[in-house]
């Protein structure tokens, strides 16, 4: 897909890519601000997707029976005050209203709801909020009321008919005909639409150049070289020790700090004592591996300032 | 250098062994780690303060409490924003903590969603949508309304067509609903008893509520399936207008027609043309999806799909006024001539508003 103002990142070059990193390049899709800072937003998975789908429907369901309820509550206190006369005296008309207002709740509900949310200033309904994730405009503008509108108009075509076709072959013992598997597979196509794209757009999505992005709300997490200012003074790493390793292990060595898992520690310390050559000893890993965190970093960071950068382990010493 | 590091090996830390590597630069080494706070994290600590505000500023935006908010910070807001945001574009370039730029990434994103974001109220959009926006999106479908309104006299003539060739075809496009008189062969009163003479009863509401949830899902549909290349659009615009044409035949035989035209009126010019608004929005498009022209088809498709977005929500406020007009005012006005002048009164006052109403009311969003 070409849209302008968007392109997508390369892939992070260099050795064994896990599953998890090739996961994120592929979802990952870069869009230029105003300011002309890149920003990386994450494709929402589709995992994600039907999950918040299925969280709405849920609380739809439950306020759709809820309202029924309190209506139906109200009319049979209504219907109670007097007998059941004409039909047109205070009684009937009273009724009538409520009659009117279940039907304005239940068209709202199913066609509103969604829109209704999106246009808020999350940009995501109570199950895509769940589920950290929102709508936002594809081309990098804003996302306007009509993008929300149209996306969700086509939600009928997407969702409410294929289910009704599927009620029906199971009122019809399963038998549709011709016809009807052929209109079966033809509302299959817009129902897995999104599973056929590289951007996992529905249709709707597509009609109204949006996308559902990742949302994620993150913490800032206290800075490392802070809390390790104390104890890093007592290892102290030469060149060649620090070149055996790149940004890919510095991550994974602050993701393993910030964790903190006991085991993790270990493992890691060993590793890293028998690539570099050191002995391993026990007990005080957390010490040893916050000052080999702290030096590493600011070697490869000093090497970023001069514009060497080195991606993991395999890639070229980075400097020379 | 060996005798000191055999020294600490006593409390179980780890060691050098010696020899492998050459020995390093020590005094490189010292003023290395006398400044532990990394360069990148003090460029961190000196900003952290306006990462925080703005994060305190988007979490109440994105709360909703607009009004929580201090005019200072509202203020602060675009000028952090950039702040923030140039802090992230030079951490990316010198700092390798993952948290922080993880935390960078998402505020600034944050932000970005906040200043840019749908910042108008549903009121302002209204009003942009009522004065000039929804006209401007009528207009703005050109030939698809031609071709629409094309496709639904097709639809009548063929249902006419059809009725009067074969009356068993009158079976085939209504329904069939034991209850109701109005089959061929029905004689001229009865008839002429579904058209008048309802005024008395009551439950118009609900009617008039149920006739406008059903027709509304309906427009929606035809909207919806505009997708598929306008082509199911155009399926059910015939459809609904063939059973219009039968009907047309069936009382024309009894010498009714005026009478139902006028029984009609009341609600159709309205409910009708806001069926054609929709057929032609999801011609719309379909075509912007078939032949997008030189433009990137998704592109052409996004354009046309707001487009049609905003004709829709029209459309279904028009199938709101004629679920009103049908459930309330076609029981209650018993006599065709006002039935007709109230009818093409109306269809008037729409036409004039689409392709009259000539404002432009600035971008509509």
């Amino acid at each position: 897909m070409k849209v302008p103002g968007i392109r997508k990142r390369e892939r992070p070059a260099g050795g064994a890519i896990d599953l998890v990193r090739a996961d994120l390049a592929r979802r990952r899709r870069t869009v230029v601000t105003p300011e002309g800072v890149p920003l990386d937003f994450l494709l929402a998975p589709v995992g994600s997707r039907f999950g918040a789908l299925f969280i709405d429907f849920v609380l739809i369901g439950l306020v759709m029976v809820v309202t029924t309820g309190v209506l139906v509550y109200l009319g049979i206190g209504v219907f109670g005050l007097g007998t059941a006369g004409t039909r047109s005296d205070p009684i009937g008309h009273a009724l009538q209203f409520l009659a009117v207002l279940w039907i304005a709740a239940m068209f709202l509900l199913r066609n509103a709801w969604f829109a209704w949310f999106e246009l808020g200033p999350r940009g995501a309904t109570p199950g895509k909020r769940s589920q950290r994730i929102r709508v936002a405009a594809r081309d990098g503008g804003r996302l306007t009321a009509e993008m929300v509108i149209a996306r969700n108009l086509l939600r009928d075509v997407e969702l409410f008919l294929p289910a009704s076709f599927l009620l029906a072959a199971r009122d019809g013992g399963g038998d549709l005909g011709p016809a009807g598997i052929a209109a079966a597979g033809w509302f299959l196509i817009f129902a897995l639409f999104p599973l056929f794209n590289r951007d996992s757009l529905r249709a709707g999505d597509l009609i109204a150049g949006t996308w559902v992005v990742e949302a994620p709300r993150t913490k800032l997490a206290p800075a490392m070289s802070r809390t390790v200012a104390g104890p890093s003074a007592t290892y102290r790493f030469g060149e060649a020790e620090l070149s055996a390793y790149g940004e890919y292990e510095l991550q994974v060595l602050e993701r393993v700090l910030r964790e903190g898992r006991a085991e993790s520690l270990v493992a890691v310390y060993q590793r890293i004592c028998a690539k570099i050559g050191w002995e391993a000893g026990a007990g005080d890993e957390r010490a040893f591996l916050e000052a080999y965190y702290t030096q590493l970093r600011a070697r490869l960071e000093s090497g970023m300032r001069l514009g060497r950068r080195k991606a993991d382990k395999h890639a070229g010493h980075g400097h020379g | 250098m060996a005798l000191f590091e055999m020294v600490r090996m006593v409390g179980g830390k780890a060691v050098r062994i010696p020899g492998l590597f050459g020995r390093a630069p020590a005094a490189e080494h010292d003023s290395a780690i006398a400044a532990a706070a990394l360069r990148s994290d003090r460029f961190r600590q000196a900003r952290e303060a306006d990462w925080k505000r703005l994060e305190r500023i988007v979490a109440r935006l994105e709360a909703g409490s607009l009004r929580s908010l201090s005019d200072d910070d509202l203020l602060a807001l675009p000028v952090l924003y950039r702040t923030v945001a140039s802090s992230l574009s030079v951490a990316r370039e010198t700092s390798l903590d993952a948290a922080t730029l993880a935390y960078l990434e998402a505020l600034v994103q944050r932000a970005w969603f906040q200043v840019y974001g749908p910042r108008q109220g549903l009121g302002t959009w209204l009003g942009r949508f009522f004065g000039g926006g929804w006209s401007a999106a009528v207009r703005g479908l050109g030939l698809d309304l031609a071709l629409a309104l094309a496709v639904m006299i097709a639809g009548t003539l063929v249902g006419w067509l059809l009725v009067a060739g074969d009356p068993t075809w009158y079976g085939a496009l209504f329904p069939m609903d034991g209850a109701d008189p109005r089959v061929p062969g029905a004689t001229r009163a009865v008839l002429h008893g579904t058209l008048f003479g309802q005024s008395g009863e009551s439950g118009l509401g609900i009617f008039a509520a149920y006739l406008f949830s059903h027709n509304a899902q309906i427009a929606i549909l035809a909207f919806a399936l505009g997708f598929a290349f306008g082509v199911p659009s155009l399926l059910l615009l015939v459809q609904n207008t063939a059973t219009l044409g039968a009907m047309l035949w069936l009382f024309h035989g009894q010498g009714l027609t005026l009478e139902l035209v006028g029984w009609l009126s009341v609600h159709g010019t309205t409910e009708l043309f806001a069926i054609l608004l929709a057929g032609a929005a999801g011609l719309h498009i379909g075509r912007a999806v078939a032949f997008p022209g030189a433009r990137p088809v998704l592109e052409a498709a996004a354009t046309a799909g707001r487009r049609a977005a905003t004709v829709m929500v029209g459309v279904v406020l028009m199938l709101m006024v004629a679920g009103m007009l049908e459930g309330f005012a076609r029981q209650l006005i018993e006599d065709t001539g006002s039935r007709l002048v109230l009818g093409w009164s109306v269809f008037a006052l729409w036409c004039a508003y689409f392709f009259a109403f000539r404002r432009t009311p600035g971008k509509l969003s």
